[in-house]
């Protein structure tokens, strides 16, 4: 009887887990049979490379795509340096006080909904803007990904600080004994031996810029272009998906939007395969 | 030459944490001058009294309350969809899958924990529509389509954080059950989850935080400006970080905007509370744990 039981119960922990990672495959299955006319035939490619002019049949998602990698190349660009300067501070280079307050600072900021992120830039961040460079709206490419650099700081922060802490104790021990100070301590020993965590946390922080909606559809404008310069308005993949949903469901610019989810799908899986490549490729190399 | 370089990277270091500081109090800060004045029972009720309002007598037009009823709702739903399904497959994960079945799920639910919130909102949005062609006309974005999807968005969360707290415990706390002659589900049942419930109650609650404050997938599957209390969950409803993205764009007057101040101050504190609880739950459980017991 017992051991009936105990059957069932695995059997339904098996079930449970084995429907949730089939929710995976579903996700990009709905996406690709609803998007099917669009990507008859070798489409697909077309599309990322065509222009969107509605009005002339063209549907094609390229300046989205553009205008999602510009925006989240610049904001990890900006977030970065900002991210290791800070993890840095917190592990090991500060004073304690100091690198504790921080510590929950970053935590906290975890915490910290998008929209709200959203809702103060374009009251602040993008006047700010406006004023400066006196140029445009000050909705542009430029405002979106620094809110976005802040946004993602505190992903790549923790991840980070963690890799900072596995570096073993023995080594930086070794370095205080001959006297080096702190932060040759921090060049010459934790980087060189958290190198793959620091990777693996940019990757982190990469895929948090590429799939973040709110920041790009509040700041960065959406006007439908290939942006030409960082003070150019643009639209992301995840905005695009956002704004033409009130569309007519059998219009091809309707279906378009599932090429965009198909794109944003594919960066996804990238990013999860290079973070387990990372993961896997046997342990510190360099020592 | 050298020592340059090292008292940059030390200026470096202190520069980008007064940066980080600086953004994130001008964030806050801004929010709550600008909205500190708002914050009164009118805010959240409006004209009409917060008993008649809570008692469900009374619509409440020119407040925040809907929008408030709408995300608490939403966030008990999709917590009540995905904590069985979570907690069931990180179980399975963690003490029952093979070596290559866990290779597999893992790399399942890393994709799924990396997908942008937006596609899975379009994916329960597309659900609505095939469900709307193909089986009853009376199918539409609505509560509970947002709720399913939004479980689905938080469901790695708890997949994960019970698997890595159930493989976190010691090989002495596994293996003395068993021992003793207890069943692989006793064990797990009395000793192993009450060992590592703080890692997945804080897990749950950072879910929690998740459904509270996702906008993306919320707004392509039901969400609207103005619903009132939802009457079912197969109607549509109003959420506060949705209220927040539609204030920003389409305000019609500085009141509306102020209104928009004080609900993103709401939500700011409804997160930072349960970031706060998750913390203290996994500090507090954790010394609970290892010096009481």
């Amino acid at each position: 009887m017992t051991r009936i039981y105990e059957k069932l119960v695995e059997k339904l922990f098996l079930f449970s887990a084995s429907i949730s990672a089939l929710f995976t495959i579903l996700i990009l299955g709905f996406m690709v049979i609803l998007g099917l006319p669009l990507l008859k035939g070798g489409l697909f490619f077309d599309l990322l490379t065509q222009p969107w002019s509605p009005h002339q049949g063209l549907y094609g998602i390229y300046p989205m795509v553009l205008g999602t990698l510009a925006i989240a190349f610049l904001g990890v660009l900006f977030g970065f340096p900002l991210s290791l300067g800070c993890a840095s501070l917190i592990s090991g280079l500060g004073p304690r006080p100091v690198s504790h307050f921080l510590l929950r600072v970053v935590q906290f900021m975890t915490g910290v909904p998008t929209v709200i992120y959203g809702f103060v830039g374009i009251f602040l961040l993008v006047p700010f803007i406006r004023e400066l460079f006196q140029a445009g709206s000050g909705m542009c490419v430029l405002s979106a990904s620094l809110l976005l650099a802040v946004l993602i700081s505190p992903t790549m922060i923790l991840f980070f600080t963690d890799s900072f802490d596995q570096v073993p104790k023995s080594y930086l021990n070794a370095v205080d004994s001959l006297g080096g100070s702190g932060v040759q301590k921090f060049v010459y020993i934790v980087l060189p031996c958290a190198w793959k965590g620091i990777l693996t946390g940019l990757i982190l922080g990469i895929g948090r810029a590429l799939g973040d909606t709110l920041i790009a559809l509040m700041i960065a404008g959406n006007a439908v272009q290939v942006p030409g310069s960082v003070l150019d308005s643009a639209r992301a993949l995840t905005s695009h998906i956002a704004l033409v949903i009130a569309a007519d469901y059998e219009s091809l610019e309707f279906k378009s939007i599932f090429a965009c989810g198909i794109v944003l799908y594919i960066f996804t899986t990238v990013i999860v395969m290079g973070i387990r490549v990372l993961g896997t490729a046997g342990g510190r190399s360099r020592f | 030459m050298n020592r340059l370089f090292e008292k940059c990277l030390l200026g470096w270091a202190w520069v980008s944490a007064l940066v980080l500081i600086g953004s994130i109090a001008c964030i806050v800060g801004y929010l709550l001058i600008r909205g500190f004045g708002t914050l009164n029972p009118a805010l959240i009720f409006g004209d009409t009294k917060p008993m008649d309002a809570l008692l469900l007598k009374k619509q409440v037009f020119d407040g925040l309350f809907p929008a408030i009823i709408g995300t608490l709702l939403l966030v008990v739903l999709s917590v009540v969809w995905a904590i069985p399904v979570g907690l069931a497959g990180g179980i399975y994960l963690a003490e029952y899958a093979g070596k290559r079945v866990k290779r597999t799920l893992n790399l399942f639910f890393d994709i799924l924990a990396g997908v942008p919130s937006i596609v899975v909102g379009l994916f329960g949005f597309s659900v609505a529509i095939f469900l709307h062609k193909h089986f009853s006309d009376n199918v539409y974005p609505c509560l509970l389509i947002s709720s399913l999807s939004l479980a689905l968005l938080v469901l790695p969360y708890i997949v994960r954080t019970t698997q890595v707290s159930l493989e976190n415990l010691s090989a002495e706390t596994r293996f003395t059950a068993p021992a003793l002659g207890a069943t692989k589900l006793q064990n797990i049942f009395y000793v192993l989850i009450p060992k590592s419930l703080s890692g997945i109650v804080s897990g749950v609650i950072l879910a929690i935080g998740r459904c509270a404050e996702d906008t993306a997938v919320i707004m392509l599957t039901g969400v609207v400006a103005t619903a009132g209390v939802p009457k079912s969950i197969f109607s549509n409803y109003e959420a506060l970080p949705f209220y927040i993205y539609y204030i920003s764009a389409q305000y019609a007057d500085t009141q509306e905007l102020l209104t928009g101040y004080g609900a993103a101050i709401i939500l700011l504190a409804l997160c930072a509370i349960l970031f706060s609880c998750a913390f203290v739950i996994r500090k507090q459980l954790a010394y609970y744990a290892f010096y009481r017991a």
